[in-house]
């Protein structure tokens, strides 16, 4: 059977499985990227916007070639040209504004926009990015954007009746952004929704939010869905419903401990899954990715498990970020190797309508 | 004829360069968050900013204004985070919002600190404006704390008799206000208990005790309460909940005192004076010839809002209050 997961399948991939490798969120700004950024912003530094582009451009090479070092099948960047994942898009987005830092806990603030005025789409966000990082790139590029619900939520609303009509309005402008991209040639979105997970009553927002998205895209489009740091009994088996092709979720932070909310009723979409640590700056084994990568075959079969981090792993340091990343991936391989040979045991099924 | 004043309701944003210059001399994690103690730096810049906000009040023409508990890392629950006897646990969220605050378990007998104390005599050095006292209401430190030393049947009382003896400290006033977001957004069992707690902290103190609730409208069988209650004014929330607020009041009266949330603390969008002086008259028409004073102020805390927004925010309060006061 063929599925859409198999346009990302490397010609040489050395095994009949196939556990697509991914990464998810942020990846660790390397020193000298943060030094130029705040060169570039300081107005009395002599770094204008055409040594701020190259920087960005270097740092974007970089990184998507540390992935593919790693072995990675699908890369970004690691969002090396974005800041924040609300203000990134905010600032790009007509109707948004800021009026400067607000606290979240101690001293950690956000740059919280504000919606001042009816949103519009204006220039692309992401096509640029996503031109270079194929450019540069010798594997399938995925794009992720931060989605409709979490850029409505994470805001000051000033405009809208509530945030589910603010969510709905961005959502169409998601929709035109993704069009873009793959007029650019992308096959691979994945929609970020950090905020479904703290506020999961809102998981119908969300739905309709997507069914936005996705209207109108080619079949061959592949997206995902990343929701990370919540209760997933609260919005499983709901979330089944959404027009996605694949859930990217978190869960080694939690030990595992929520796998079994997955069980009942059988996981239907690819399952994007996280298999390392991002908060954790230790990196694990080999041998403990592949109990990992184990975990999610008891939820769904191979050909619809996608290993991945948890998330981001943007603040750990380097060094660790790539060897996480790198393990993972051998890890994957390993595990391959063994379910070719029919040594690991397959708890599920396909349950994949794809 | 009723009199009107403007006030903050306290837990204001640090202004920007304190914001940065904190953030650089305590860190970004939990371990680095206020305890207590503090290093010289620490204070230096925490009476700078106090200072800051004192003038930006005062500035904005509020008639009452407030320290800015500027040092309440987790916001409402600061005053059990400096007591010995807490632990101060993982990240926890804070009612409906995107913010969170460091789990307080008590863990032994709580001894008053004097820490409010002391930010409300610092301030009272570095301002001429009338200061106002502000502390957590008794039942919502109980709501957002964890108790492992006194049992359930005795936590809140134990609270409130905390809270008297930090208030009891604190230098002469003739207002505080007591937070109690949570006796709107929970539905308590026990509102006995709970009126008898706030008069714990009432009766400790000289001040007239202003106690403000938000986000939802008081439940009637607590608001009943409230009207009991050993306190010279209730608060309402005129921006999330006008309507079930103007109706209590005009079912049940009010007390002499009110505080109305006529500016919204979580949202940038400003508000008009000429439209917030509509509301405030309109609630002081349905409530009756028993109230005597009406506070003008955010409906929450402020530090949800940038600092400019914050103090746009201010100045429509007072502005609002000075229309009023002209037309009367």
């Amino acid at each position: 059977m063929t599925s859409l997961r198999d346009q990302f399948r490397p010609a040489d991939h050395p095994n009949d499985h196939f556990l697509l490798t991914t990464i998810v969120g942020a990846y660790p700004k390397p020193k000298w990227h943060d030094r130029a950024r705040e060169m570039y912003e300081n107005p009395d530094a002599d770094f204008g916007d055409s040594e701020w582009q190259e920087a960005k451009n270097d740092a974007a090479r970089l990184v998507t070639g540390e992935h593919e070092r790693a072995g990675i099948d699908v890369v970004t960047d690691g969002e090396m040209r974005r800041n924040e994942m609300v203000e990134y898009f905010a600032d790009r987005i007509e109707g948004y504004e800021f009026n400067g830092l607000v606290k979240v806990w101690g001293h950690n603030y956000f740059n919280k926009p504000s919606v001042r005025t009816e949103v519009e789409y204006d220039d692309t966000w992401l096509v640029e990015e996503y031109e270079f990082t194929s450019s540069v790139a010798d594997r399938p590029v995925k794009v992720p954007i931060t989605g409709p619900y979490t850029l409505a939520k994470w805001c000051f609303n000033e405009v809208y009746e509530d945030d589910a009509t603010l969510a709905f309005e961005v959502a169409e402008l998601v929709n035109d952004e993704i069009q873009k991209l793959v007029d650019a040639g992308a096959r691979y979105i994945q929609i970020d929704e950090a905020a479904l997970a703290t506020t999961p009553d809102d998981y119908a927002i969300v739905e309709e939010c997507l069914e936005r998205i996705v209207s109108d895209l080619p079949d061959d489009v592949y997206v995902g869905l990343h929701v990370c740091y919540g209760d997933y009994s609260r919005i499983y088996p709901e979330m089944l419903e959404f027009p996605v092709d694949e859930f990217d979720l978190e869960l080694v932070n939690g030990n595992y401990e929520q796998l079994d909310v997955f069980k009942d009723p059988a996981f239907t979409k690819n399952i994007g899954f996280g298999v390392v640590d991002a908060h954790r700056s230790e990196v694990e084994s080999v041998e403990e990715i592949k109990a990992n990568i184990k975990r999610g075959l008891e939820v769904v079969p191979p050909e619809q498990l996608t290993i991945s981090p948890d998330c981001g792993v943007k603040l750990l340091p380097r060094a660790a970020a790539y060897q996480k990343m790198a393990n993972m991936v051998e890890a994957a391989r390993e595990v391959e190797a063994e379910l070719d040979e029919g040594i690991v045991d397959v708890a599920r099924s396909s349950a994949s309508a794809d | 004829m009723v009199e009107y004043e403007s006030a903050a309701t306290g837990l204001l944003p640090l202004p920007d360069w304190a914001k940065e210059e904190l953030s650089e001399l305590k860190g970004h994690q939990k371990q680095d968050l206020i305890t207590g103690t503090a290093n010289d730096d620490v204070e230096d810049a925490y009476d700078r900013a106090r200072a800051d906000v004192l003038a930006t009040q005062t500035e904005a023409g509020l008639d009452l204004v407030t320290e800015g508990q500027l040092r309440w890392d987790d916001m409402l629950s600061h005053v059990l985070s400096v007591n010995d006897n807490v632990d101060t646990r993982g990240i926890v969220r804070y009612y409906d919002n995107n913010n969170f605050y460091r789990e307080p378990v008590v863990t032994g007998a709580l001894e008053p600190t004097g820490d409010v104390a002391r930010d409300l005599e610092r301030a009272a050095d570095t301002t001429d404006g009338t200061l106002c006292g502000v502390l957590p209401g008794p039942y919502s430190l109980a709501e957002l704390a964890t108790d492992e030393f006194y049992g359930e049947d005795r936590f809140l009382e134990a609270l409130a008799t905390y809270l008297a003896g930090e208030a009891t400290e604190c230098p002469d006033l003739d207002t505080l206000f007591l937070l109690e977001p949570s006796l709107a957004v929970h539905d308590t069992e026990e509102p006995v208990r709970v009126r008898e707690a706030i008069d714990t902290v009432a009766d400790a103190v000289d001040a007239s005790v202003l106690v403000h609730t938000y986000w939802e409208t008081i439940p009637e069988n607590v608001y009943g309460h409230l009207l009991d209650a050993a306190i010279e004014g209730v608060g309402y929330d005129l921006v999330t909940s006008r309507v079930g607020s103007t109706s209590l009041a005009d079912e049940y009266g009010t007390p002499e005192s009110v505080v109305l949330g006529v500016v919204n603390g979580q949202n940038t969008i400003l508000e008009d004076a000429t439209d917030v002086r509509r509301d405030i008259d309109e609630f002081v028409d349905r409530a009756g010839a028993t109230l005597e004073r009406v506070y003008a102020a955010p409906n929450t805390e402020l530090f949800y809002l940038p600092t400019n927004r914050c103090e746009a925010k201010l100045e429509t309060l007072a502005r609002a209050v000075d229309s009023v006061e002209v037309s009367a």
